[in-house]
């Protein structure tokens, strides 16, 4: 160092090329992590709690050998088998491998939804907002950024697997067992580290943030749906091109197989390596693949307030149609088994007996409609609250200023959550119908499932109109519209379940529809809803129309 | 020549927040109107009552005459307005938003649209989300010139803009002047409205403090004279309306240099004492807005510790 100084030469440390290009990794984990001090152990804590109540389910619905039975041979459907995992967790179907057949696919996803949001989040969302060219103008090197961000997703990772592994071990899951809830917790965080990787991929090819989470989610998506088909038709080689196949095929609990989760490892740092390679060929800012040119001039379907706010609402009705048709498929698979999968759990027996209707299938289809209805009237909320979230967005001033009244756009907004929330249940009614109808070889549940799911339709417009007046008449309290979906499912769902008072549940629009297909058909509740909404629909345009403009 | 634009003690209050206290406006068909005032004077409040967006408390308004809250929509038709912060949709491209906005005002000619879209240089191709501040702002220039309306209501609406497309703005600014349509024209750039404006309000604290044709308001204002005299200037600071006069030494032999403000009606006299003492040189010039707007603030400005003698020093 002497002999440095005595020669003249600066004295800037000298790092190789590659620590350059990391440098201040350590201070952006420490500012990510600190960043996401209440997000990550929110999700962490999400996840494991999920789980834990999961495998607490199974130890007391399932303790009756007869009822693990019963429950196997629902599983052995491939219905059953694509909503969970691999048959072979079935041939000793222990408390321990119905958590890894149940649960683990599915936490797969979720921890894959983690994973691509952490590093999108660190990283494209970064450089989109223009941040990222503050910090990089710092003695920050070119990867530190990506590979500060995949560090967070290895220390969220790691933290659930350890935690689900702690937590698994102290119950009576399966006793005495170390080796299934480590491996059972590292499943996921192998699972999750893959998706991370295939974040730091998609990342780096577009420029916006959410087209590189849409990306990563679809390959979520696409490997989850690999190992369905897989796992239902039986072809393992589907499922082993799946990540998620490969986290199922460790069988915690069953086989305890370490070498399936070196594969997710492998492919992790392979999709994490492509991408900081991949971000070496690009700018800041920008993605590999250039922005992609829309229209230079509007279509004549967007040139009017509907035209507009279904243009708008687009995306977030896709999204919701395509997960209620499945949802509503899943849950209509599992309808023929609902007979032998229902009869042991007391209470759902006593709910279902409550409900009425002439079979157990008939019941649990009519429960099923009121968490379709629900899922529904989140979007309805959502679309309804749109206009509010347009005006405090600024956008709404333009409009508004030219010969376009209020009434109609707000209007337009609220016709597409009127008629988006009418279509969505008709989805979910044909999702549940179409495969109800072939699981239970009764054609005529395609039509009947269906209006079942529609006869929600006035109760969403009630969801939509309390919204409407909110909007109208009270937009700082606007948000107060959520407690109806949050109370329908908490009286109409819970509630059933659990018995609470009849009174509950009228006071939810959701409590007044007819339980059908296991209640007869009744007119005169629907008629009545649907005028409420139409009055309160006006109201609140009316309301909208008095007051001032919220504004920036 | 009937009015554009009518207001009269107009009050609105946000909360406790009073964001206009009286204010009045008088706008002329097929004149420019500057509307000038400092941040939170109340500008962007005046446009919005006269949107229909927001209902004054009290006080008239009255728009193309017709009532700007009851007849929103029918006069909607009739004007266009461009926001001081242009906000887009995301996933609408900037050519979609433009023939959106157009054709809910009640359509357009499409040669104008495109021959505007070039004219400002404006890639219509781009997604909202992609566009730079200065991009959305020309958005909605284009939209708001593209159509017949009578009054174009413009707030702010360079902001962000670089100095050549301000003067591509001014150019259409202009032409539709020429083609007799209105212009209210909330600015803080003086210079612009300097160019453009055919008469001004000055407003500050939600109050009108003055209004009036810039040559009427220059009548109240001082004109700086600086001159270079044969012999030393003497007995101008006794003579009235001459202020602030200043003996500017610029080293020997440079002869004698005199700086000093005078109120307008006061020039012939301090011109007859420097005529006396041999004029060299003489340069006098009228005063800009700036001078009139630090008059009206000066002494927010003075409060802040930027004295008002720095005045004449900043004026030239």
């Amino acid at each position: 160092m002497s002999a440095a100084a005595a020669a003249g030469t600066p004295t800037v440390t000298r790092t190789p090329a590659a620590a350059g290009a990391l440098a201040g990794t350590r201070a952006l984990l420490r500012f990510a992590l600190r960043r996401d001090r209440v997000r990550l152990p929110v999700w962490i804590l999400a996840l494991f709690l999920g789980t834990l109540s999961a495998a607490g389910k199974f130890t007391s619905l399932y303790a009756d050998p007869q009822a693990r039975d019963s429950l196997t041979d629902t599983m052995a459907s491939p219905a059953g088998l694509a909503m969970t995992g691999p048959r072979h967790y079935l041939d000793d179907y222990t408390f321990g491998a119905m958590l890894g057949h149940q649960m683990l696919g599915f936490l797969a996803v979720l921890v894959g939804l983690m994973n691509v949001l952490v590093v999108t989040r660190h990283t494209r969302d970064e450089e989109e907002t223009g941040r990222a060219e503050l910090v990089r103008s710092a003695v920050v090197g070119r990867h530190a950024q990506l590979a500060a961000a995949l560090w967070v997703a290895v220390v969220a990772d790691l933290a659930l697997a350890l935690l689900l592994a702690a937590g698994l071990g102290a119950t009576d899951l399966a006793p005495g067992g170390v080796t299934g809830p480590l491996l059972y917790g590292l499943a996921h965080a192998a699972v999750g580290l893959v998706f991370a990787g295939v974040a730091a991929v998609t990342t780096q090819i577009t420029a916006h943030t959410r087209a590189a989470s849409g990306t990563a989610l679809a390959v979520i998506g696409l490997a989850y749906a690999l190992r369905a088909a897989g796992d239902a038709g039986g072809h393992d080689g589907l499922s082993w091109l799946s990540p998620i196949g490969w986290a199922q095929r460790s069988y915690p609990y069953v086989d305890d197989r370490w070498w399936p989760l070196l594969l997710c490892v492998a492919l992790a740092v392979l999709c994490a390596g492509t991408g900081f390679v991949l971000s070496t060929r690009r700018d800041v800012g920008a993605g590999l693949r250039a922005a992609r040119p829309g229209r230079r001039t509007a279509s004549g379907a967007l040139l009017g307030p509907l035209g507009l706010a279904l243009r708008l609402h687009r995306p977030l009705l896709a999204g919701f149609g395509a997960g209620l048709f499945l949802m509503g498929a899943m849950y209509g698979s599992v309808l023929g088994e609902a007979d032998g999968m229902l009869k042991d759990i007391d209470q759902v027996q006593e709910a279902l007996r409550r409900i009425g209707g002439t079979s157990p299938a008939e019941s649990f289809a009519s429960m099923i409609m009121v968490i379709l209805a629900v899922v529904a009237s989140v979007y309805v909320v959502t679309a309804a609250l749109r206009p509010l979230a347009e005006e405090h967005a600024g956008r709404a001033e333009p409009l508004l200023a030219t010969g376009l009244s209020r009434v109609r756009w707000a209007g337009g907004h609220l016709a597409v959550a009127l008629g988006g929330g009418t279509a969505l249940l008709l989805l979910g009614g044909l999702g549940i119908g179409i495969t109800g109808a072939a699981s239970a070889g009764d054609p005529g549940l395609v039509l009947s499932l269906t209006g079942a799911a529609l006869a929600y339709a006035p109760a969403l417009w009630v969801t939509a109109g309390i919204a409407a007046v909110l909007f109208g008449r009270l937009p700082r309290a606007a948000r107060a519209a959520w407690t109806v979906p949050v109370y329908a499912f908490v009286t109409g769902y819970l509630g059933q379940l659990l018995g609470f008072p009849g009174w509950t549940n009228d006071l939810s629009p959701f409590g007044h529809v007819p339980r059908l297909p296991a209640a007869p058909v009744d007119g005169t509740p629907l008629t009545v809803l649907t005028l409420v909404a139409a009055a309160l629909v006006l109201v609140g345009l009316d309301g909208f129309r008095r007051r001032d403009l919220e504004t920036k | 020549m009937t009015k554009a634009i009518a207001v009269t003690g107009l009050h609105k209050s946000f909360g406790r927040t009073h964001a206009l206290d009286g204010l009045d406006l008088t706008v002329e068909e097929g004149e420019v109107h500057g509307f000038l005032g400092p941040n939170g004077a109340g500008k962007s409040t005046t446009i919005r009552i006269l949107l229909g967006l927001l209902r004054a408390d009290t006080g008239a308004a009255r728009l193309l005459g017709g009532d700007p809250w009851h007849d929103a929509v029918a006069l909607h038709r009739r004007l266009a307005y461009v926001p001081g912060d242009v906000e887009l949709w995301p996933g609408l491209t900037g050519g979609e938003a433009i023939d959106l906005l157009v054709r809910l005002r009640g359509g357009a000619d499409r040669r104008r649209r495109d021959e505007l879209i070039e004219r400002f240089d404006l890639d219509p191709a781009k997604k909202g989300r992609a566009y730079s501040k200065g991009n959305r702002q020309k958005v909605a220039i284009v939209a708001a010139l593209a159509s017949d309306a009578e009054l174009l209501l413009l707030d702010e609406p360079t902001a962000g803009l670089d100095p050549l497309m301000e003067v591509v703005f001014q150019d259409v600014v202009l032409e539709a002047k020429a083609a007799g349509r209105t212009v209210l024209l909330s600015s803080h750039v003086l210079a612009q409205v300097e160019k453009l404006a055919d008469r001004v309000s000055i407003i500050r604290h939600g109050r009108t403090v003055q209004s009036g044709s810039l040559s009427e308001l220059r009548h109240l204002t001082r004109t700086t004279v600086e001159a270079e005299t044969d012999r030393p200037v003497t007995g101008l600071d006794r003579l009235p309306g001459v202020h602030s006069v200043e003996i500017i030494d610029s080293g020997a032999g440079a002869g004698n240099r005199v700086r000093f403000t005078v109120d307008g009606g006061r020039l012939g006299a301090a011109v007859d004492r420097l005529a006396a003492c041999g004029v060299r040189g003489l340069t006098s010039h009228p005063p800009t807005l700036e001078e009139l707007m630090l008059r009206h603030y000066g002494d927010e400005l003075a409060a802040n510790g930027h004295g008002a003698p720095a005045l004449h020093e900043d004026a030239r």
